[in-house]
């Protein structure tokens, strides 16, 4: 299908939107009614025709609208892109992984012609068409990491491997989940997750390191993470908290069910094959909940989800204040019925809601 | 005694050993204020080995009390330095002339530990030839994850940032590329609720 | 996640003696299409089909990392091994097709290093090769020092050092030279990383004289692939697929794994990576540990590497 760019944004005036298209493709995350952490790998190798995972770096509507917001959050603040200086080369592993997946799964709207070390690239969505120098800095306008991740939707986190660890040396972050680059940067797997309640003990972190070691050049993994944004606000960073921060205690029963946004990440993992680095995109999907709730399965079991979630986790997540209130608009989408198994919405076959 | 037990934390806070001779290639100290006594214990445990030690060494408050017995441990070297500053530029010589197998002794308050660990990291010593103790003092360098500010010496939490006049909390997550902890503003969501500062570790 | 899933089918576009040990073997892919890149120091897992046995070895890829037309091999014959490099240099011709596993790197340079120094013994030589032309394209320093029994065994020797004449050093055993180590690893700048590759005796020594003089455990990297011993051979129950298979003497216990069609993961296949660890169930006898990857305390019956560890007893339960 040819895509409908969205003309958006994601601050201030907050017009981001979900087509219908886009609410029936969101990635929602719970298999079963309730949550807690885990490993919860799989291989990256595709998903249902339409679906967020079809594609190794999936384009949807807002993918312009989404560009536009990092160009700004960049603008404002340059340290949300940032490479250490070994990591040159993983960031040319990642413009070639990017470019191959994008021309050959979306040829109508991008293009790559190699000739050689001189490539060509088109990204009609964007209006770029630019020739360059594979391997040479000075024939872009930006570092390799920082060109093709201002033209792909999802923070990036590429990591550099060795002592057995992944260390985060280099990223683009500017639609993360309250965690700073500037600040994490040359931290190794546990040091960047230190902040992370409960997963420690439980010795997720150790598990999930093994896996990603292991992950093999042409078999990319993937999980989902997720957590509540109030506003559809990608920039939840740290360095601007004090500033959205206040937004958190604006939601009232009357707007909850149109201001709170569930928002999922899709996480995936590539060897890097000249770096053997390891590159970590971390796709945002924002959905209001008004909208979730249109899907009756997603609704019940949302429902029980964030009800029954850990205090702990609710702290971290950042929603405890707004738990209540949240629970009391998604009860009216519970009546009670059972949940199929697994993510997909399963319209046709799941029950409508009972009133 | 100049040694405190900082109670379990996250995995990015840094944790303190206690100084022990290495045998290596070059021996290089560092301490300031109370640090000399880890210093002292190293001497006293292999007096040869301080005889081939490059010491640089900043009283703060102490004065004279630990100048003279480190002279007394005859190092190769002593470096009476007045501040972290006044020294920084001596140390990155130092330490860029330090072959592989050196050995690096840090001791003292967590900010000068951080920064001559970042020091040291940057110029290419591997982290495992780096060893460190605390003592004295249980300040904190903070940065201001929201004007990237950095405050030295931060004894209370919350705290108000020197730079940019946000109350922060300080946060236990450390950057060892910064030698700083995290402080986050802490009346973001309930601006002017800010609950009465504590001396950390009280 | 069995690893050997992903495989690149190529063609065998040249077979190179390069003395009496050594042959060197190239391949394109058998579509023409470009071959992923890679990192130096990885290897490929070669798939051999010999009569109705299935040989499956590793070797370091010696081709130029960013050159997507060719790989490259460097196969020393080992008269006394289980028969993979024999098969290679008697059987193998140009124009056959093998399947090759997508490149590993479990002997990768360290990026962060402001200097790589290399010490390679014989064979060990092949990583380095690919290290190399990584390090000219990239620009970092490096400065290898190689001995080999001979000139004439000293393979790629001449190469190097036409390339690099400032840069590498050559040794030979029947001139009496010698790695001059100790001076080696007393004069290098910090950032400097060192790594080894060749007999387990040269690993040994330059790991116990980098400790010696206090190199960080972090800035010493060294490979070895462990060939699979022989041994006397022995039944296994398997208790995930239900199945009782028996290993033969000349095979190892993951070979005996995959030839009754037993899905089982590997990297390495020389008990360097920890991908085949298995648990142990039950066991009746002796677990022979001949792996680098099991901690001390976990050799205590409870985990096994297949591709190389064997077992000796009356009874042998595995979680597969
Ligand atoms: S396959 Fe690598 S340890 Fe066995």
């Amino acid at each position: 299908m040819t895509i409908q760019f969205n003309d958006e944004t994601f601050r201030d005036d907050y017009t981001f939107r979900n087509s219908e298209w886009a609410i029936r493709r969101f990635p929602f995350p719970f298999h079963e009614d309730s949550y807690m952490y885990s490993v919860n790998m799989e291989r990256h190798r595709g998903g249902p025709e339409g679906s967020v995972y079809e594609k190794r770096f999936d384009v949807d509507e807002h993918y312009i609208s989404e560009m536009r917001d990092r160009a700004q959050v960049l603008a404002d603040d340059p340290l949300r892109c940032q490479s250490l200086p070994h990591m040159t080369l993983a960031g040319w592993d990642l413009l070639e992984l990017i470019m191959v997946s994008k021309s050959e799964d979306y040829p109508d709207l991008f293009e790559l012609h190699r000739d050689g070390a001189t490539w060509r690239w088109v990204n009609k969505p964007l209006g770029i068409d630019d020739t360059f120098t594979f391997m040479d800095e000075s024939s872009l306008p930006y570092g390799p990491m920082e060109y093709i991740t201002r033209q792909t939707q999802g923070d990036f986190a590429v990591l550099d491997q060795r002592e057995n660890n992944l260390w985060m040396d280099a990223g683009m972050v500017t639609t993360q989940a309250d965690w700073s680059l500037d600040f994490d940067i040359g931290m190794n797997f546990f040091e960047w997750h230190a902040p992370v309640p409960m997963a420690h003990e439980m010795g997720v972190f150790k598990r999930a390191l093994k896996f990603l070691l292991n992950v093999q050049q042409g078999s990319p993994a993937r999980r989902l993470n997720w957590t509540m944004t109030v506003n559809p606000l990608l920039d939840t960073s740290p360095e601007n908290y004090h500033k959205w921060g206040i937004q958190k205690t604006m939601l009232t029963p009357e707007n909850v069910g149109r201001k709170q946004h569930l928002r999922v990440e899709l996480q995936t993992f590539f060897r890097l094959p000249r770096s053997n680095a390891l590159v970590f995109p971390i796709r945002c999907y924002l959905i209001a909940l008004e909208d979730l709730v249109t899907v009756p399965k997603w609704g019940r079991r949302l429902h029980r989800v964030i009800r029954d979630l850990p205090e702990e986790l609710a702290t971290y997540k950042g929603f405890i204040d707004n738990r209540p209130m949240i629970l009391d608009y998604l009860s009216q989408y519970d009546d009670g019925q059972t949940t199929s198994p697994g993510i997909w919405p399963d319209l046709d076959t799941e029950p409508p809601l009972r009133r | 005694m100049s040694t405190f037990d900082f109670p379990p934390s996250i995995a990015s806070r840094p944790t303190y050993g206690a100084l022990a001779p290495r045998a290596g290639a070059a021996q290089i100290m560092l301490a300031d204020a109370e640090g000399a006594e880890a210093l002292l214990a190293v001497a006293q445990a292999d007096p040869e080995l301080m005889h081939r030690a490059h010491v640089i060494y900043i009283p703060k408050h102490t004065g004279e009390r630990f100048t003279d017995p480190l002279r007394a441990a005859a190092p190769d070297i002593l470096h009476i330095a007045p501040s972290y500053p006044a020294c920084t530029q001596r140390l990155h010589r130092v330490f860029s002339a330090a072959p592989m197998g050196a050995q690096i002794y840090l001791a003292g308050t967590e900010g000068l530990i951080g920064q001559a660990m970042a020091l040291a990291l940057q110029i290419g010593i591997p982290k495992s030839a780096i060893q460190t103790e605390h003592r004295g003092s249980v300040a904190r360098r903070v940065q201001c994850v929201h004007c990237k500010g950095i405050t030295e010496d931060v004894m209370t939490d919350p705290f108000q940032c020197g730079h940019c006049g946000l109350n922060l909390f300080v946060r236990d997550h450390y950057s060892r590329r910064l030698a700083a902890f995290q402080g986050v503003c802490i009346d973001a969501e309930d601006p002017g609720n800010v609950p009465p500062s504590v001396e950390l570790y009280s | 996640m069995s690893a050997g899933l992903e495989k690149l089918p190529v063609i065998v576009t040249a077979k190179v003696k390069l003395n009496d040990l050594v042959t060197r073997f190239e391949f394109a892919h058998a579509s023409g299409k470009a071959l992923p890149p890679f990192s130096g120091g990885a290897h490929t897992v070669v798939e051999m089909q010999d009569g109705a046995k299935t040989r499956l070895n590793p070797y370091s890829l010696m081709s130029d990392p960013m050159d997507p037309t060719q790989y490259a091999i460097s196969v020393r014959r080992d008269a006394a091994g289980r028969g993979g490099s024999v098969f290679l240099h008697d059987k193998v011709q140009v124009g056959d097709k093998l399947m090759l596993g997508m490149p590993v790197n479990l002997f990768a340079l360290d990026l962060t290093a402001r200097k790589h120094l290399m010490i390679a013994g014989g064979i060990g030589i092949t990583p380095f090769v690919a290290q190399i032309k990584q390090l000219q394209t990239t620009g970092g320093a490096f400065e290898l020092h190689y001995s080999a029994r001979s000139q004439a065994l000293a393979s790629y020797a001449d190469d190097l050092r036409a390339a690099h004449p400032k840069r590498v050093n050559l040794y030979l055993d029947d001139q009496n030279q010698q790695i001059p180590l100790e001076r080696l690893l007393s004069g290098q700048p910090p950032g400097t990383h060192v790594y080894v590759c060749g007999p387990r005796g040269m690993i040994d020594w330059v790991l116990a004289t980098a400790e010696r003089l206090g190199w960080p455990p972090e800035a010493v990297h060294s490979e070895e692939f462990l060939a699979p011993q022989s041994g006397k051979p022995f039944t296994v129950d398997l208790a995930q697929t239900g199945k009782t298979i028996t290993v033969g003497e000349h095979e190892s216990l993951l070979e005996a794994m995959e030839r009754e069609g037993v899905d089982a993961p590997y990297l390495c296949r020389g008990g360097a990576c920890g991908q085949c660890e298995t648990r142990v169930i039950a066991h009746d006898g002796t677990l022979q540990h001949n792996d680098h990857w099991l901690e001390d305390d976990e050799r205590d019956g409870s985990k096994i590497m297949p591709c190389v560890s064997r077992f000796e007893g009356s009874r042998l339960v595995l979680d597969r």
